[in-house]
């Protein structure tokens, strides 16, 4: 326990070092969506920048701070003053940032997004006003894009570890009775209250016991998890200490997917310093509790986010559900009592023991306590990872903190795959776990789509279940036949060849399939039809009835033109066209012949996005076939 | 000079939940799980390969034919659908002549369809190698291939 609060109190000295700089700093968001946005590329051009201009500075790599849509982030704190945030930086802009604010000491208004201060600071706004982040709370986040996830002082300067070891104060039960109070419930998507898993598995008979934090993050559309991990690794772990010594487990076990592979190389690092700090192993901090912690890599398979098909796959077997009672806090991993946690439940654990119950509850609402992290991508224009308090409209989040839509917002989909697709008139409706669940959706770990005018309805809710049908284990009959079926009935009517009945039938289906399907992801596969099926039921209509798909999207409904008025014979789109399907000599119109077009979208986006050619091409729905 | 599968299963126990971490490895140094290496793991663990071609199969990251020089992964989760991924999958079989999970005659690329990279705010995305590839559209991405021999 000294040698921890040594270290604590080293690390605070270094994090005053931080703020309180005496050399420039520089820090750069480097989780992997940084790293896609091209974060690393513009690090190697800082350095070099540095070394030329031989500057004394240090680069800090921190983790993703949320605003995806501002990535690359480069933020500068000179000696004494605030640290300021540039968004969307190039090789360009960081040279004109780097020469005005490094060299010559002056903070480039234009270029900057906001800076972390609580007043105006030459014309720039403190960041955490800006319109994305102002409705936010952050707790769960509150550390990433801040600090140096790789570099556990900072985690333990900005109180880290201090949650476990209040817990470790403890009794395991009172610290089942805090996060009773506090009112957590499981963020993996259901939303079970967490302390009433803990229990069952705490007095749940055996010596060996397990906890499990699911980081298979499957959700096409939701990075919630990675980008907690990535940018907050520590918190993560913190949370597993706390759960472990709450339910009397001693192995502890994060099984992650092995499409996040920085996300991987942190917790491995994390997991190392871990151990050197006797944070893990025997006896941690000198208490009676023993606990360890491996990684296991998921290989890639949605329905290993189910509890029991992640216990399977982790025995080295496939990955199938298994039908429950018993369930795994009686019966887990080996045949042990295992309690599987969401990494954002974990995360949330440190906070809770932290601050106490009663603060905790000071967020959400009655039954519905706290915050949750939201990935909110699609047609959105401000996309990102956001944390909000339970309860929040769906209004909120899209407008907000979304900034709207670019086009006309059409519907929003929550909770992936497993969830529904809401309309405009669901606006109003409060983020919570019951509210979603009245109106045919779910919470689901925090996927949040929107779609404007130019979705097809149709074409989305084919996806999610075409996505489903593929992930279905195939155990059980009514998911692995009757989600096949509902695919092919609503390929059908993209294709335009639907019948009246099949609206009838894929309701038939989509109820048989959530009462009879054995595990979560066959009960809630059928949401995304139902829902749409219920508040978009004219779209379908007009698939079947009149061949026509408004967001001009299915291919076998739509066709490309040239507008000849608009043409100026550029021939960008005679030389992108795959199939010689354009044709047409320089500066005359172009002619496309129908018969050879593929509807590849080639020609359509050289002519909008290519100087010299000028949406000139045009997509509508086809004719009507008789 | 990859691992020999010997030294690879040297470093686990002959337990049954070795079995993914074992093939993960195998993939990882040879790119694709062959019959060889699925014979002496079933000799190693002592379980039928049967068993481990089932496990294997069930899931979606191992393969069984030798990957190419560059692997193409276009991601077709929600929000690359919605921003056009599955154009540009389509225009990828089309150009390379290949299906999803193939590999080009010449070795060149193979191409995978992935669920989510967890990039969604930078839709759509196109992982080539080890290197993502963010806002595609068609013709950025044909222009990006030329880059990879």
């Amino acid at each position: 326990m000294n040698k921890l609060k040594e270290k604590i109190v080293s690390a605070k000295k270094k994090w005053e070092e931080i703020e309180n700089n005496r050399e420039p700093l520089i820090f750069v968001g480097a989780a992997s969506c940084g790293r896609a946005a091209g974060a690393l590329e513009l690090i190697h051009e800082i350095d070099a920048f540095i070394t030329n201009h031989k500057i004394k500075a240090r680069v800090i790599q921190v983790g993703c701070i949320g605003p995806c849509y501002l990535e690359p982030l480069v933020d500068i704190k000179l000696p004494g003053e605030p640290r300021v945030s540039y968004n969307n930086v190039n090789a360009k802009t960081l040279s004109v940032i780097l020469k005005s604010h490094l060299l010559e000491g002056k903070p480039h208004a234009k270029l900057a997004i906001g800076h972390f201060g609580k007043d105006t600071y030459k014309d720039i706004p403190p960041f955490f006003e800006l319109p994305m982040l102002k409705p936010q709370v952050r707790i769960v986040l509150r550390n990433c894009g801040l600090i140096d996830p790789q570099d556990m002082d900072h985690y333990l300067a900005v109180d880290g570890y201090q949650g476990f070891m209040n817990a470790l104060a403890m009794t395991p039960e009172d610290v089942i009775a805090t996060v009773r109070q506090a009112g957590l419930r499981g963020r993996g998507g259901a939303g079970f209250p967490t302390y009433r898993k803990w229990t069952v598995c705490r007095n749940a008979p055996g010596e060996q016991k397990y906890l499990i934090c699911n980081a298979d993050e499957g959700d096409p559309g939701a990075f919630m998890n990675r980008s907690l991990i990535e940018s907050d690794t520590h918190a993560v772990l913190e949370g597993m200490l706390i759960a472990g010594y709450a339910i009397g487990a001693s192995k502890g076990i994060v099984y992650i997917r092995a499409e996040y592979p920085l996300a991987i190389e942190r917790l491995k690092h994390a997991l190392q310093q871990m151990r050197e700090n006797g944070l893990l192993g025997h006896n941690i901090l000198g208490s009676d509790f023993s606990f360890d912690i491996k990684i296991k890599e998921g290989a890639g398979a949605f329905v290993c986010g189910e509890e029991t098909a992640l216990i399977g796959s982790i025995e080295g077997k496939r990955g199938m559900p298994r039908s429950r009672p018993p369930f795994p806090a009686i019966a887990g991993l080996f045949g042990c009592p295992t309690i599987i946690n969401n990494v954002e439940t974990l995360g949330t654990l440190p906070n809770i023991l932290r601050n106490g119950a009663q603060w905790y509850t000071r967020y959400g609402k009655e039954g519905n306590r706290g915050t949750k992290t939201f990935s909110l991508v699609g047609k959105v224009r401000r996309p990102g990872l956001i944390e909000v308090q339970l309860g929040t409209t769906l209004k909120e989040i899209i407008f907000d903190i979304g900034g709207g839509v670019q086009k006309n917002f059409k519907a929003i989909q929550t909770g992936g795959p497993s969830g529904g697709c809401l309309s405009e008139e669901f606006l109003e409706l409060p983020v919570d776990y019951e509210s979603l669940a009245s109106v045919g959706s779910i919470m689901g770990s925090g996927g949040l789509i929107v779609m404007d005018e130019d979705t097809c309805i149709v074409d989305v809710a084919k996806y999610f279940l075409d996505f489903t049908q593929k992930e279905s284990c195939g155990k059980c009959v009514p998911c692995r036949v009757g989600t096949r079926h509902m695919v092919e009935i609503l390929d059908r009517i993209t294709h335009g060849e639907g019948v009246p009945e099949d609206l009838l039938a894929l309701r038939t289906l989509g109820d048989t399939i959530k009462k009879g399907a054995l595990c979560g992801l066959g009960q809630t596969a059928p949401n995304p039809v139902l829902t749409t099926l219920r508040y978009f039921r004219n779209e379908y209509i007009e698939h079947i009835k009149d061949h026509r798909c408004r967001a001009t999207v299915c291919k076998d409904l739509i066709e490309y033109r040239v507008i000849k008025e608009k043409c100026t014979g550029c021939q960008s789109c005679v030389r992108v066209c795959p199939t010689g399907a354009i044709s047409g000599p320089r500066s005359e119109p172009h002619n496309l012949d129908p018969s050879k077009c593929i509807k590849c979208r080639s020609c359509y986006e050289v002519c909008r996005y290519e100087a010299i050619a000028g949406d000139a091409i045009v997509i509508r729905s086809a004719e009507k076939k008789s | 000079m990859p691992d020999s599968i010997d030294a690879i299963l040297s470093r686990y126990s002959r337990k049954l939940d070795e079995l993914i971490p074992i093939l993960q490895d195998v993939q990882r140094e040879f790119g694709y799980i062959g019959p060889e290496s699925v014979k002496k793991i079933s000799r190693y663990l002592r379980i039928s390969e049967n068993q481990i071609y089932g496990v294997s199969s069930f899931y979606a990251q191992f393969r069984f034919t030798a990957p190419g020089r560059n692997s193409i992964k276009v991601c077709l989760g929600t929000a690359c659908h919605v921003r056009g991924g599955a154009t540009l999958l389509e225009m990828l079989e089309r150009g390379l002549e290949i299906t999803c999970g193939q590999t080009t005659p010449d070795g060149r690329f193979d191409l995978e369809r992935v669920a989510c990279l967890g990039c969604c705010a930078l839709s759509p995305v196109v992982q080539i190698n080890k290197d993502i590839y963010s806002r595609m559209t068609v013709n950025k991405l044909m222009e990006l291939l030329k880059a990879y021999e």
